[in-house]
């Protein structure tokens, strides 16, 4: 056992816990309703990108189609709730299966295509999910699903008087899939997923089953991400083709990961701690004259993170790595 | 609709037609990509200013798009090639998680294009009106055929001539191939690795900026209209085969016949759908496209 990096991943566990636990009391101290919905946002985002970055990050197979996912946890549970009274606590659950088996029997034909074939596959794949929803009557077809308030309580996951039971979800699934991430890092997955990313022949040449590694990240991060899909959708309670499986869902899935470092524990939640209130303030004070400018700042963003520090942001808190560096 | 023969001969004229200019369109991101295996998720915005250009050069100049063209084509054989210089240039070097660098950088960019097209041209739909082509229709035995897309057409099997010659009979085509093969190895024979890449994309962009200006003759342009091509874009040339220019002239056939054949048979806002059935097909038996070498 590497001494240094079981340390690591000690400490790591402790910074999660003091974090987990000053994040829960802010609630208390914020009392603005705007401010409390950013938090949630980027609760949420940053669980989103957590999860994929498993399967984008830690396994290399990056993936523009997640968006995909995130709607059918989203569907599921709305369909469930809408059409047959199923709590949405089921169809959390009934999403994220669904969305892990979609992903492995995906995965059968596209872990065969390498590089850009495999990104522009996933791109694919999920823009004719879309166009299928966009056309599907029973399920709402363009005109999406209007979630019906029909309680005010965590059995039926809704609140009409307070954003906070949102918030305290959104923070139990960041810290879900933190935990998930930081488990994984250290099993025979992590260590597969890493290899593969590195070099997936000289992997297969040491007997790691490449095939069956990026199955299983496939499968742990399109369940995390449905069940993502799930709460948001009984957050903004109204939920469209469009606005869950569109491909901006997939980019903003990736973006705090590769803001803040892809393929790293932090990266995913640091950036989307700035770069999700970033994109809100900024489309709140200068995106609503309609004249794109958030969407010049946000691209400039990418476009100078993405070059100027490839490796992300998290590397800049890392002051043993700088010196195991040198 | 009852679906006659006569119906499905003019469903697959117009196919055809439109499968030349998606060819056009995504020719430019095969070259790129053969050239130095990146791919530009910028493409569509290319696409997007070059008719934004085709348009206000109608609407100020009274320049018909056929005129203006080159011009368009021209400005953004400059604008490529800056591109390159300013943000690929670096992409291309990126050591850590460099896919994601590539695919990032431009993905960025496609975003700055757009929000700027928004800021300066707001969101507004605008077309190009009383054009010298637009609207005409010629009828060649009994099948109609829409000017303007005959035209495009034409320019596309010309333009993919011109290149064909153009990379095989010239010292320039031959520096890109040599560049292509191995980057290393030109510059010890005195090529300069830059210049040959920012010429590149310079003409990757100069290809999309000429099927632009004929798309703004019978499309409307609006600051997000990039991003409607750009995927079908990236599927006709992952259907051909990255890298292979060929491919990207067969794979835009392949998704004009694809698509009108799915118009028939599916409701119209379903018809992408057959392009996108049809590309994951081909590319799951063969995973490096019809005639990809990679």
């Amino acid at each position: 056992m590497d001494t240094a990096f079981a340390e690591r991943r000690r400490r790591d566990l402790i910074v999660a816990f003091v974090l987990a636990a000053i994040a829960a009391v802010v609630p208390l101290f914020v009392k603005d309703v705007y401010v409390q919905n950013i938090m949630v946002l980027t609760l949420m985002w940053g669980a989103l990108s957590q999860s994929w970055n498993i399967l984008s990050g830690y396994c290399g197979q990056i993936s523009l189609g997640h968006a995909m996912y995130f709607g059918i946890g989203a569907y599921t549970t709305a369909l469930l709730f809408t059409k047959f009274g199923v709590l949405p606590w089921f169809g959390m659950l009934g999403g994220g299966i669904i969305s892990a088996v979609i992903a492995m029997a995906l995965g059968y034909p596209c872990f065969r295509l390498r590089g850009h074939y495999f990104v522009i596959a996933t791109i694919v794949i999920a823009e004719i999910v879309l166009l299928l929803f966009h056309n599907w009557d029973w399920a709402g077809a363009a005109m999406g699903i209007d979630i019906p308030v029909r309680g005010d309580s965590w059995l039926k996951f809704q609140f009409t008087r307070s954003k906070l039971p949102y918030f305290y979800f959104a923070l139990a699934l960041a810290c879900v899939a933190w935990f998930v991430t930081w488990w994984l890092e250290d099993s025979k997955w992590g260590y597969w997923w890493r290899a593969v990313k590195d070099n997936p022949d000289a992997a297969e040449s040491l007997g790691v089953v490449v095939f069956n590694s990026k199955m299983g990240a496939a499968a742990v991060s399109a369940f995390l991400v449905a069940v993502g899909g799930s709460f948001y959708g009984q957050f903004v309670s109204y939920i469209d083709p469009e606005s869950v499986m569109g491909f901006q869902f997939s980019l903003l899935m990736a973006l705090p990961a590769v803001l803040g470092g892809i393929g790293t524990l932090w990266g995913p939640l640091l950036g989307a701690v700035i770069l999700i209130p970033l994109t809100e303030l900024t489309r709140s004070f200068i995106g609503g004259s309609g004249r794109g400018v958030d969407l010049i700042v946000y691209g400039g963003l990418i476009v100078a993170i993405s070059l100027a520090r490839p490796q992300g942001l998290v590397g800049l808190f890392s002051p043993r790595r700088k010196e195991a560096a040198r | 609709m009852p679906v006659t023969a006569e119906t499905i001969i003019q469903s697959l004229a117009s196919g055809l037609l439109m499968g030349l200019l998606y060819g056009l369109i995504a020719v430019g991101l095969a070259l790129i990509f053969g050239l130095m295996d990146v791919v530009n998720f910028a493409h569509g915005e290319f696409l997007m200013i070059a008719m934004y250009a085709t348009f206000f050069l109608f609407a100020f100049f009274a320049i018909d798009p056929l005129l203006s063209a080159p011009l368009v084509a021209a400005a953004l054989f400059v604008f490529g090639a800056v591109v390159y210089l300013l943000i690929v240039r670096f992409a291309v070097r990126a050591k850590a998680n460099a896919g994601m660098v590539q695919i990032f950088s431009t993905f960025g960019l496609a975003i700055v294009m757009r929000g700027l097209a928004q800021y300066f041209f707001t969101p507004d739909y605008r077309s190009v009106t009383h054009s010298w082509l637009g609207g005409k229709t010629v009828s060649v035995a009994g099948i109609f055929l829409p000017v303007p897309q005959l035209v495009g057409a034409l320019v596309a099997i010309a333009a993919f001539g011109g290149l064909y010659l153009f990379i095989n009979r010239t010292d320039f085509g031959r520096a890109l191939e040599a560049t292509r093969e191995d980057a290393g190895a030109v510059a010890l024979v005195g090529i300069d690795k830059n210049k040959v890449f920012a010429l590149g994309w310079g003409l990757g962009a100069a290809l999309v900026g000429l099927s632009g200006a004929i798309m703004a003759i019978f499309f409307y342009v609006y600051p997000d209209v990039g991003a409607s091509f750009a995927l079908i874009a990236y599927v006709t040339v992952a259907l051909g085969g990255f890298g292979s220019v060929f491919g990207a002239f067969a794979g835009g056939i392949i998704v004009g016949l694809v698509e009108a054949t799915t118009a028939l048979l599916l409701p119209p806002s379903l018809k992408a759908v057959g392009i996108y059935a049809v590309y994951l097909l081909v590319v799951f038996v063969r995973p490096r496209g019809l005639f990809g070498s990679m």
